[in-house]
């Protein structure tokens, strides 16, 4: 059995995914970063994107919108407020997140509130527009 | 011997009363179960975080940024959470005492909650700042604890910001707990608001790589921690009230339950000898007539 890197998701809410992949798929900041195991130690801001885990045949697929990724040996621990697994995407709650954040928005808000408020608008149209894309 | 009606009125009242915090426990079980529940999901996010920052700033010795500036402790700021609503135990009067323990002159207070805030204005102590934070707190309520905290420490006016909260431990029992926030090094060395058995974690001595640079992460990370600390401790105190208060109401109507039946004992007892000292009458009269 080849090695396998251990994946976690952790959001405040709590754990949303925890599993031994074979290789994992980041959003980084600055561009996709793919992570074997055995790589070698290294901390990264996450962008918006999709943190694709793939195990063996099968792929999981978690959306994210912001956060950070810290990769040591055989772990990869991701922190973030958004993660949505996609197995489990909820079209009518993406849809209200939106409209929710939307809402806020218009409200007078600080820098951070706002900042946080659109990051949270851009995680459900993530969401949205991957339950809207046709299937390949 | 009070009369049966005297005691047949206080059996009503206490009725009352048992109702009350019968309906308050009620109230107070449902809302303990979802705040027991947010506390216990946010730890492992609070404790990966704390992880994370501390490995971080490990591998980055020579790293420097203000909020994890070390200094020598002059005048130190507590953050004392406590509830806005009494009737939750000792929960609040255990961490005043401790709140009390701090040196009057040289510590200052930021009260969230409003019994702490009253607390802190009787005893006339330092009183910096006042916040509210809902019964649900959120991340806008923490972050405005958290800049105020961030602000009183970057401009010096105190080398240390500690909270002061009752950590939710189970529903029976909350401790008073004070942790140190910031200059964030402190948060790791002591473990941080979660301690989920891992603590800070087994910090790893490796040299990271940073994406995009080391300052871009830690200024990332820095920033949105902080926020999610208080956040975490937060949730804490409001799991331990909804827990204080549930026990609390649970015991009154216990008690109030055990009152009315020692009650209903003594009433039937005046009762019964009333009706023995009548029919005593009734059989002495009879007994003249004959």
């Amino acid at each position: 059995m080849a090695a396998t890197l251990k994946l976690e998701i952790v959001t405040p809410e709590g754990q949303v995914y925890a599993r031994d992949v074979d290789m994992v798929c980041l959003p980084g900041a600055d561009g996709e970063l793919g992570i074997f195991p055995h790589h070698a130690p290294l901390m990264t801001l996450l962008g918006e994107g999709e943190i694709i885990a793939r195990r063996g045949p099968e792929e999981d697929r978690i959306l994210v919108t912001r956060g950070c990724a810290d990769v040591t040996g055989n772990a990869v621990s991701v922190l973030t407020v958004f993660a949505t697994d996609e197995a489990y995407l909820d079209e009518v709650k993406a849809e209200e997140a939106r409209q929710r954040a939307e809402a806020r928005l218009k409200e007078k808000l600080s820098p951070e509130e706002t900042s946080l408020v659109q990051a949270s608008l851009a995680h459900s149209l993530a969401q949205l527009k991957i339950k809207r894309r046709p299937r390949l | 011997m009070p009369s049966t009606r005297n005691i047949r009125r206080r059996i009503r009242s206490v009725k009352n009363t048992a109702q009350i915090t019968k309906a308050m426990q009620t109230v107070a079980a449902s809302k303990m179960r979802k705040a027991q529940d947010a506390a216990v999901n946010g730890r492992p996010f609070a404790d990966r975080a704390i992880r994370i920052l501390a490995n971080a700033a490990r591998s980055l010795e020579d790293y420097e940024h203000p909020l994890l500036e070390e200094r020598e402790v002059r005048r130190r700021a507590v953050i004392l959470i406590t509830t806005d609503k009494g009737l939750c135990g000792g929960l609040n009067a255990y961490l005043m005492r401790e709140a009390a323990k701090y040196d009057r002159e040289s510590t200052v207070f930021i009260a969230a909650g409003r019994k702490g805030a009253q607390f802190l204005a009787r005893t006339r102590r330092n009183l910096a700042a006042e916040f509210s934070f809902a019964d649900v707190p959120t991340f806008s309520d923490a972050m405005t604890i958290a800049n105020a905290a961030k602000r009183i420490f970057t401009e010096r006016e105190v080398d240390r910001v500690e909270v002061l909260y009752p950590k939710f431990i189970n529903t029976l029992t909350q401790q008073p707990k004070a942790q140190v926030l910031l200059p964030m090094e402190c948060l790791w060395e002591e473990g941080g608001a979660g301690q989920d058995g891992e603590k800070g974690g087994n910090p790893t001595e490796v040299d990271y790589l940073f994406e995009p640079g080391a300052s871009e992460v830690m200024n990332g990370l820095l920033r949105w921690f902080l926020d999610f600390q208080i956040l975490q401790l937060m949730l804490e105190t409001k799991a331990s009230e909804h827990s204080a208060r549930m026990v609390a109401m649970k015991n009154a109507t216990e008690n109030a339950d055990q009152l009315i039946k020692d009650l209903t004992l003594t009433y039937n007892k005046i009762r019964q000898a009333g009706i023995t000292t009548e029919l005593l009458d009734i059989s002495v009269a009879q007994l003249a007539i004959s």
